[in-house]
């Protein structure tokens, strides 16, 4: 028996080959409509934060989408989108060069100074 | 059925009449759009149609309670939207033809939320000037909504009208389909004449400014038969609002003063 395995990283793969066997002519990935990635920034937020993905033709549509998706409950003031295929991330297996080197280095952290009053939002 | 006081209130005094119309205007388009609920051609947008559907049953709502209250207070008989909305039948629904016919497909459906959002969107706006404080709070909460619906049915009739040569098609077939239905909604009758009397020529000619503007950016042709159908206002309705009904008030026919 031959096992078919394939990585998907986030992102790269479209509706049609979520339920693994469905595969119907309209979901031919040609045609799929391109991913976007949504940014939000709530009312008392200072800065965006990721919200989720979702699938447009263009970043008109896409601003429109996210408004129609995650906004209904009065989560966001602000929208960023962009298309995933911009998003550059970084490699899970040089995790270990990347960041392990600060694990010990706590010198790093502000703890170690005394704040003036008038810093806000650290 | 409503009772039959109630009936005879509703035909004897113009304001019911035209809230009603309002009303019915917003709740069969309303259902119409979330027939689509689960249905869209895409997650995103089966989700912004069904947003849509949810906005105009709010404005059905708002509009079926200031009714409810004014016929419970000239009638003393207690009276709720629920009852306007579900147990009057085929002939007192006063919403135009426009709103009830089939969705047909995605370039019917949001060609006929385009230019029937459009004319609520210049009505709202001046009746955001009306003498009467709650229809006047009503349409300065709608037409935030409505603001959105005609941009966002405006996009797709641009996106498939400008698009290939199938959605073309479509939309031409759409517009040829639709485009009779849409005078009856320029023409105010007796019960809108003394809410809107004076501003209904306005109403018309932003209503065809609109929509000629986006027709030509659409590169499509703006039909020239003016001939139109009409009739819904007063209750002559074509056969599919009897099915939408039947469908729609199904519950509240079975099981009277059923809630949640």
């Amino acid at each position: 028996m031959r096992l078919y395995l394939q990585k998907n990283h986030y992102g790269d793969y479209g509706d049609g080959h979520a339920g693994g066997l469905e595969q119907d002519a309209h979901q031919d990935p040609q045609k799929q409509w391109p991913l976007w990635e949504v940014f939000m920034r709530s009312k008392q937020g200072l800065d965006h934060k990721h919200a989720g993905s979702l699938h447009a033709v263009d970043a008109t549509m896409a601003l429109e989408n996210a408004r129609d998706v995650y906004t209904r409950r009065k989560e966001g003031v602000s929208i960023w989108v962009v298309e995933s295929k911009h998003i550059h991330a970084s490699d899970p297996n040089a995790a270990a060069e990347f960041f392990e080197p600060a694990n010990d280095k706590i010198y790093r952290h502000p703890s170690f100074y005394d704040l003036p009053d008038s810093l806000k939002h650290m | 059925m409503l009772q039959q006081s109630i009936k005879s209130y509703i035909q004897q005094d113009l304001q019911t009449q035209y809230l009603l119309h309002l009303a019915d205007n917003a709740l069969i388009l309303s259902h119409r759009n979330s027939q689509w609920c689960g249905h869209g051609p895409i997650l995103e947008q089966d989700i912004a149609l069904t947003n849509i559907a949810l906005d105009q049953l709010g404005q059905a709502r708002n509009l079926y309670q200031y009714a409810a209250l004014l016929i419970t207070e000239k009638t003393g008989i207690a009276t709720t939207e629920d009852q306007l909305a579900y147990l009057r039948d085929v002939g007192e629904f006063k919403n135009c033809l426009l709103a009830e016919l089939p969705n047909g497909d995605w370039g019917q459906t949001v060609l006929r939320n385009f230019l029937m959002g459009s004319y609520q969107f210049f009505l709202y706006q001046e009746l955001q000037q009306s003498a009467i404080g709650q229809l006047k709070a009503i349409a300065e909460k709608s037409i935030k909504e409505i603001t959105y619906h005609v941009r966002w049915s405006a996009d797709w009739v641009l996106r498939l009208g400008d698009g290939t040569a199938e959605s073309k098609g479509r939309m031409v077939q759409a517009l040829e389909l639709l485009w009779a239905y849409t005078g009856e909604m320029l023409e105010p009758c007796d019960y809108e004449l003394p809410f809107i009397a004076t501003q209904s020529s306005f109403i018309k000619a932003a209503w065809e400014a609109k929509i000629a503007s986006v027709f030509s950016e659409a590169s499509l042709v703006h039909p020239t038969n003016e001939w139109m159908q009409s009739g819904g206002k007063k209750g002559i309705h074509t056969e599919h609002l009897g099915y939408l009904l039947a469908e729609m008030q199904f519950l509240q026919r079975a099981y009277p003063g059923l809630e949640w």
